[in-house]
C-alpha cells in the first residue's frame, strides 16, 4: 500500500508518521508537498499533526487553501482513503470533509499525555483490525481539541456510526475526567458518512513501537494496510 | 477604503477564554460584570473597489475565511472616516 504524508509549513509530525509507515510497517511512503498538485498515485493520504501555518487565524484554517488540498478533496470525494491526525483532523474540519469544529481545550491548557480510547466502530478501513469496545492507549498533544458540533449534527453522527473513537478511562467508561479536552460526546475520532475519511486527535504514529510506550496506534495503520 | 470585521463565538458555544477573563474581573472586585465574550478583530484595507463592491466582498470573505460558521459569528462595517478621505 502506498501512503502519502502531506507536508505543510509548520507540520511537525510528518517525519514521525513517515517513519511509522515506512520504518516500522515497511510500506511505500512518500511526502506530498502542499504546494504541488500531485498525489503521486498514493492509496492513502495522511494529513499529519503539527501547527500548519502556525495555527494562525484558526487551527487548520489556512492549510485548507493549500494547492494540494484541492486534489485531496477530489481524492476523498472519489472514495480515496484520507487519515487526518490532530492538526490533520482540524484541517479536515475546516475543509468541510468532516462536520463540526475544534474549540480550545476546556481547561485552556495544551495537553500532551497518554489517553484511553474506546473503539466505537470497528467496521471502517481504519479500525477493522480492532474490536468494538477495545480500549487503546494513544497519546494526544493539542491545544484545540475540544470537538464541537450542533446537537443535530451530533445525533446524526451517532445514528450513522460515525463516531469511531471516544475518550474513556482505563476501564473503558466515558467519564468527565477522562474526556480531557471537553469534547462533545467525548468524541476523539470520527469518520465521514461514506466511510473513507477519518479524523482523530490522538497520534497513532506516536504509539507504533513498544519503545514509545504503546503499540496500539499500529492497529489503525495495519487496518489500512489490510484494506 | 477600510473595513473592520468582528468575529466572536456564537451564543451557543462556550467561550472558556471569555469566562476566564470574566472570573478575573469578578475577582478584582468588578462585581457588575455579567458576561465576557472574547473575539477577534480584522481591519482590512482595500484598493480599487467601490463601496458597493466592498460591501459585497467583506461578508463573503468573513464567511469563507475569517470566521468558521460552525462556531463563530461576525459583524462588519466600512470605516466611515476612511470613506471621506
Amino acid at each position: 500500500m502506498k501512503f502519502g504524508v502531506v507536508v505543510f509549513p509548520g507540520s511537525n509530525c510528518d517525519h514521525d508518521t513517515f517513519f511509522a509507515l515506512k520504518g516500522v510497517l515497511h510500506q511505500e511512503t512518500v511526502y506530498l508537498w502542499h504546494k504541488n498538485h500531485d498525489l503521486q498515485g498514493v492509496d492513502c493520504v495522511v494529513l499529519p499533526g503539527g501547527f500548519s501555518y502556525g495555527d494562525y487565524l484558526r487551527s487548520g484554517a489556512i492549510a485548507r487553501f493549500s494547492p494540494l488540498m484541492q486534489e485531496v478533496r477530489e481524492f476523498a470525494e472519489r472514495g480515496g482513503l484520507v487519515l487526518g491526525i490532530c492538526n490533520g483532523f482540524q484541517v479536515l474540519l475546516e475543509l468541510g470533509l468532516l462536520p463540526g469544529a475544534m474549540l480550545r481545550n476546556k481547561n485552556l491548557k495544551f495537553l500532551c499525555q497518554f489517553v484511553h480510547l474506546r473503539v466505537e466502530n470497528p467496521e471502517t478501513p481504519f479500525t477493522r483490525r480492532s474490536r468494538r469496545g477495545q480500549v487503546l492507549q494513544i497519546p494526544i498533544a493539542h491545544f484545540d481539541g475540544q470537538y464541537f458540533a450542533p446537537a443535530e449534527t451530533l445525533s446524526d453522527l451517532e445514528a450513522h456510526g460515525q463516531v469511531v473513537f471516544r475518550y474513556v478511562d482505563e476501564t473503558g467508561e466515558t467519564t468527565e475526567k477522562a474526556n480531557v479536552n471537553g469534547s462533545a460526546a467525548s468524541i476523539a475520532g470520527l469518520i465521514n458518512r461514506h466511510g473513507n475519511v477519518l479524523g482523530m486527535m490522538p497520534h497513532p504514529e506516536r504509539a507504533s513501537e513498544a519503545l514509545l510506550g504503546s503499540e496500539d496506534g499500529r492497529l489503525i495503520f495495519e487496518s489500512l494496510i489490510q484494506s | 477604503m477600510r473595513a473592520r470585521i468582528l468575529v466572536s463565538f456564537k451564543e451557543s458555544v462556550l467561550d472558556p477564554q471569555g469566562q476566564t477573563v470574566k472570573n478575573a474581573l469578578l475577582t478584582l472586585g468588578y462585581g457588575f460584570i455579567a458576561d465576557v465574550r472574547q473575539g477577534k478583530v480584522f481591519e482590512i484595507s482595500m484598493d480599487g473597489l467601490t463601496e458597493e463592491q466592498a460591501r459585497r466582498a467583506i461578508p463573503e470573505i468573513a464567511h469563507k475565511v475569517l470566521a468558521n460558521p460552525v462556531i463563530e459569528k461576525f459583524t462588519w462595517e466600512i470605516l466611515e472616516e476612511e470613506k471621506k478621505a
